[in-house]
């Protein structure tokens, strides 16, 4: 199991309007095998994410990733350390083919049974997928599914997954809940996933509400749950039926 | 007569062979004819009133493949050639051409090929043509390509061309005319780097009723290189045209798209997209999540889209 630690965490975002505080002194430690975020949209659940991974530097604070400072380190340096990111828009990619990137997730040249054999987990028809662009002629879903294909050849010992079940609707929730508890036993190490799903959230060890830019919450699922769902002034869940 | 490593290179480079091959082809190196072998049915004629081949390809029982490789070594060639293709009726055939310039001095060497294609009837035709520039020399590589395509009913043809490294300068101009039920489908990838320009000019008519055109165009312009892209598809009848053009703009380059569409009957169903910009920052972004540099990075996302 990995260990991240944020410490007294701050973003400052600058607009038009003056500077707007996005982040507000976060401190965690995250050494759980399934942990969540959740919270109202804008509450800056996915900025948290990014920080981790280096794609936003924060204003102020430091991360540790098992002990060592990574606040410095550039995103390719901390994918390097073992964090890995799912996003929740997927970026479309003229010519690179969906084998292209689960093959450069993975870090090695897998064969194309290994590639497939990723694409299974997360339901897609291997054979159909393995040659396909990552371009306009992918679904949402379609590409929501590879992203998660791919952040599963990382194999890394932190992964974040930043709304994962937003645009799967044709794909059984089940499954997706499978995908995370197969890449835990497999790789051995910590998930983070930000969502608004209660079923999610239901196997998480560890829930983490964030709103405003601060912890509101953050607890076991017994704790935290009953009152997030209890909760109608924030409509943290925002539950569908799929 | 055989080969020095440097022509090997060019052709290997132009049209990913190793030696000369065993088929019909037709090598011309400096300028002049350098071998030529033919088949039972495809024959290759010099022509008597201006430089040039005629390529005759007849209908067999399968696919065959002819070379037409045009090979530089030496610099201050000014090379001017006509090549005319006639695909008789029902035939099928691969035709690999391009052209390869490596010079090692001050000297500009340029090859101005001028090819037409004369596909008959249900007659399909794949063709490759491959522009490629080597040497230490700072002599200008100037290649002009031009392109007439005729096909005839129930005829296609798919034209692959591709020009990735140290031609100078190149204006490439194609144009056909289709009849009824024909399919023309051409992709282009162009690569320019340093001042280099390159000019695409498309024309084609669709005049018969059922036919088919579908052109994608990839570019990337590095450094201060400049492109143009031109098109013009007219659909004179009851038909499909489509072009696409995506470019990617680096550094100081600069990428121009003309695209024309112009539907002269009430049926004819065009489509034209096109997408210029730089790479898009979240796409480096996600590379880099999975480890790679920024650099390496931008040279997947170019490899890529140049696939």
């Amino acid at each position: 199991m990995a260990m991240l630690e944020l410490k007294n965490i701050c973003f400052t975002a600058e607009n038009e309007d003056g500077k707007k505080d996005i982040i507000n002194n976060v401190s965690l430690t995250l050494n759980e095998k399934f942990i969540a975020f959740t919270g109202p949209n804008g509450g800056g659940k996915s900025t948290l994410a990014k920080i981790i991974m280096g794609i936003i530097k924060p204003t102020s604070g430091k991360i540790y990733l098992d002990g060592e400072d990574i606040t410095d380190l550039s995103i390719t340096e901390r994918a390097h350390k073992g964090l890995a990111f799912a996003f929740q828009q997927p970026v479309r990619f003229k010519g690179i083919t969906v084998s292209d990137i689960v093959n450069l997730a993975s870090g090695k040249k897998l064969s194309v049974q290994e590639v497939c054999a990723y694409l299974s987990e997360v339901g897609l028809c291997a054979r159909e997928y393995v040659n396909r662009e990552i371009n306009a002629s992918l679904s949402g879903g379609e590409l929501k599914r590879i992203e998660i294909a791919a952040t599963m050849a990382r194999g890394a010992k932190f992964s974040i997954f930043d709304e994962p079940e937003a645009g799967i609707d044709l794909w059984s929730f089940n499954s997706l809940i499978k995908v995370f508890e197969r890449l835990s036993e497999k790789v051995g190490g910590s998930l983070l996933i930000i969502s608004h799903q209660e079923r999610i959230l239901n196997i998480a060890d560890r829930i983490i509400v964030i709103a405003n830019g601060k912890v509101k919450s953050d607890g076991v699922k017994a704790d935290v749950l009953p009152d997030i769902l209890k909760s109608s002034a924030c409509s943290v869940l925002t539950e569908k039926e799929n | 007569m055989a080969l020095d490593s440097i022509q090997k290179n060019l052709l290997k480079e132009v049209a990913d062979l190793e030696s000369i091959p065993t088929g019909a082809y037709n090598i011309r190196s400096n300028g002049g004819l350098h071998s030529r072998n033919v088949t039972a049915n495809i024959d290759i004629v010099t022509k008597t009133d201006k430089p040039g081949i005629d390529i005759i390809i007849k209908k067999s029982e399968k696919r065959e493949r002819v070379d037409i490789p045009v090979i530089i070594t030496e610099s201050g060639i000014k090379d001017l050639v006509y090549n005319d293709f006639y695909i008789e009726d029902g035939a099928d055939v691969i035709i690999v051409a391009g052209c390869g310039i490596h010079t090692v001095d001050s000297g500009d060497s340029s090859h101005d090929g001028i090819h037409s294609f004369h596909v008959g009837k249900n007659a399909k035709v794949l063709y490759y043509e491959k522009h490629y520039g080597g040497g230490d020399g700072n002599g200008k590589k100037v290649m002009n390509p031009t392109t007439v395509i005729e096909i005839d009913q129930g005829g296609s043809m798919t034209m692959e061309t591709a020009q990735i490294k140290g031609v100078d300068s190149s204006i490439r101009k194609t144009s056909a005319t289709l009849k009824e039920n024909a399919t023309l489908i051409i992709h282009e990838k162009i690569m320019t780097h340093g001042n280099q320009y390159a000019e695409t000019d498309f024309n084609v008519d669709i005049n018969g009723e059922g036919s088919n055109v579908h052109v994608v165009s990839r570019a990337v312009a590095k450094d201060s290189s400049v492109q143009k892209f031109y098109s013009v598809v007219n659909g004179n009848c009851a038909c499909t045209g489509r072009t696409e053009c995506d470019a990617i703009v680096m550094d100081k380059a600069k990428v121009l798209a003309l695209p024309g569409l112009n539907a002269n009957d009430v049926d004819a169903s065009l489509v034209h997209e096109a997408a210029i910009g730089k790479i898009a920052g979240e796409q480096l972004i996600k590379l880099m999540t999975l480890g790679l540099t920024e650099q390496q990075a931008e040279e997947q996302i170019v490899n890529g889209f140049l696939k």
